[in-house]
């Protein structure tokens, strides 16, 4: 009976260990993310990119639709090369969609928004977004105010 | 002066001798896991003495930690208008750190020391060398199945402690200073990543389980065999679990975090 007693109040220490690192998993932590299929790979490249980070949302009006899953220089360009990995359901992006970097709120993370073009092909892996935007960044903007300020009086 | 020297080489000596038993201890543990395994009521009763009743104070302490966080958090926050994010700082701090660190420290406190004392008590009592005369190797019967119920009780203990303090940081933050509930868990999850968070925090509480019950098993095991002798010993397991906790989270968050 001891024996018994104490493999079930055992049992129970474990199940509550596994079901509270499901809950991490699950509820806490972004692990559905990563049930998703791999998606498709595109490139694009950006003069300046701010503060985007590997993981960043990729959105299209609004809604996410992938992240970035490298960022590298390119080296004789001199731009910053972004890997956005997209989710497969996603799969019919013209070719001359548009990438513009945004910040979430004024001083929120920075993402990378998609445009649809208006081309009758699909984006597929591998393929590179030409149109893009850089990030803008807030002291650049500041400092061309002023000096735009100066310059009318 | 060759007092001093003499004394000075004493110490070295004592600490190598003391670091290289500790180590094959370790080995000779780690040998007898597979026997261990196939004995496996064995580690049940240690699961139940070590992991099962340490729950309660993991559970307690877990949840005012995360109340307290919930708390300190908003205060803080809410200067940047941005106490949504709330969610995201209780649940990285408890998962990256204070879950396996906490949770890492009281099982120090909880289980450590009684397996010091445990073990200690029964070399005192000849225990121990009573069964190695009747061909039972104490290490494989006594010291190894305690050490296996360590190494799996650690991450559970350190999941449930991160579930229930950011439980408790909810009650908190929601309940009692009104941040919006959907904010709170949407943000932690965008910002709480899977493998880099919760899997690094559960990769650190298992070293801290290894790291734990081996100190307090060998400090039991190496204890001199007197009560004085027990006592000193236990309060050793505390002590060192403690900066061995502590100097090697700061070394696994170098690792897994810090950009090095």
């Amino acid at each position: 009976m001891q024996k018994r007693n104490t493999e079930i109040t055992v049992g129970m220490f474990v199940a509550a260990g596994i079901v509270a690192i499901f809950v991490l998993a699950m509820k806490v932590s972004n692990f559905t993310d990563f049930t998703d299929d791999a998606g498709y790979e595109v490139v694009a490249e950006f003069g300046n990119i701010g503060g985007l980070k590997v993981r960043s949302p990729v959105t299209m009006a609004g809604v996410r639709v992938g992240r970035v899953s490298n960022i590298s220089l390119d080296g004789s360009t001199y731009n910053a090369k972004v890997t956005l990995s997209l989710y497969s359901q996603f799969n019919t992006l013209p070719t001359d969609t548009s990438a513009s970097i945004f910040t979430a709120g004024l001083l929120g993370e920075q993402y990378i928004a998609l445009e649809a073009g208006a081309e009758e092909e699909f984006l597929k892996n591998g393929d590179v977004l030409h149109l893009t935007q850089p990030a803008l960044v807030l002291e650049q903007v500041i400092g061309q105010f002023l000096f735009s300020k100066a310059e009318g009086e | 002066m060759i007092d001093f020297i003499r004394s000075l080489g004493r110490w070295g000596l004592d600490t190598l001798q003391r670091l290289g038993s500790g180590h094959l201890f370790l080995w000779y543990m780690v040998k007898g896991i597979p026997e261990v395994l196939l004995r496996f009521s064995l580690v049940i009763q240690q699961l139940q003495s070590v992991g099962v009743r340490s729950v309660m104070i993991i559970l307690v302490s877990g949840l005012f930690v995360g109340m307290v966080l919930g708390l300190q958090g908003y205060n803080t926050l809410v200067d940047f208008g941005a106490e949504e994010s709330l969610g995201v700082l209780v649940s990285l701090s408890l998962v990256r750190e204070l879950g396996p660190v906490v949770s890492a420290l009281l099982f120090a406190g909880r289980a450590g020391s009684a397996l010091t004392a445990e073990i200690g008590l029964m070399k005192s009592t000849e225990q121990l060398s009573g069964m190695e005369m009747m061909a039972v190797d104490p290490i494989r019967r006594i010291i190894a199945p305690r050490f296996v119920a360590g190494i799996i009780s650690m991450p559970l203990l350190a999941a449930i402690f991160s579930a229930v303090g950011i439980f408790g940081g909810f009650i908190v933050g929601y309940g009692l200073l009104g941040v919006d509930d959907g904010a709170f868990w949407s943000q932690m999850q965008v910002k709480t990543d899977w493998y880099d968070d919760v899997l690094n925090g559960v990769i650190k509480s298992i070293v801290f389980g290894v790291v734990v019950t081996w100190i307090a098993l060998f400090e039991g095991y190496d204890a001199s065999p007197t009560s004085e002798g027990v006592g000193r010993a236990t309060t050793r397991t505390v002590v060192h679990s403690a900066f061995a906790i502590l100097g090697l989270d700061f070394v696994l968050t170098a690792l897994m975090f810090g950009e090095i």
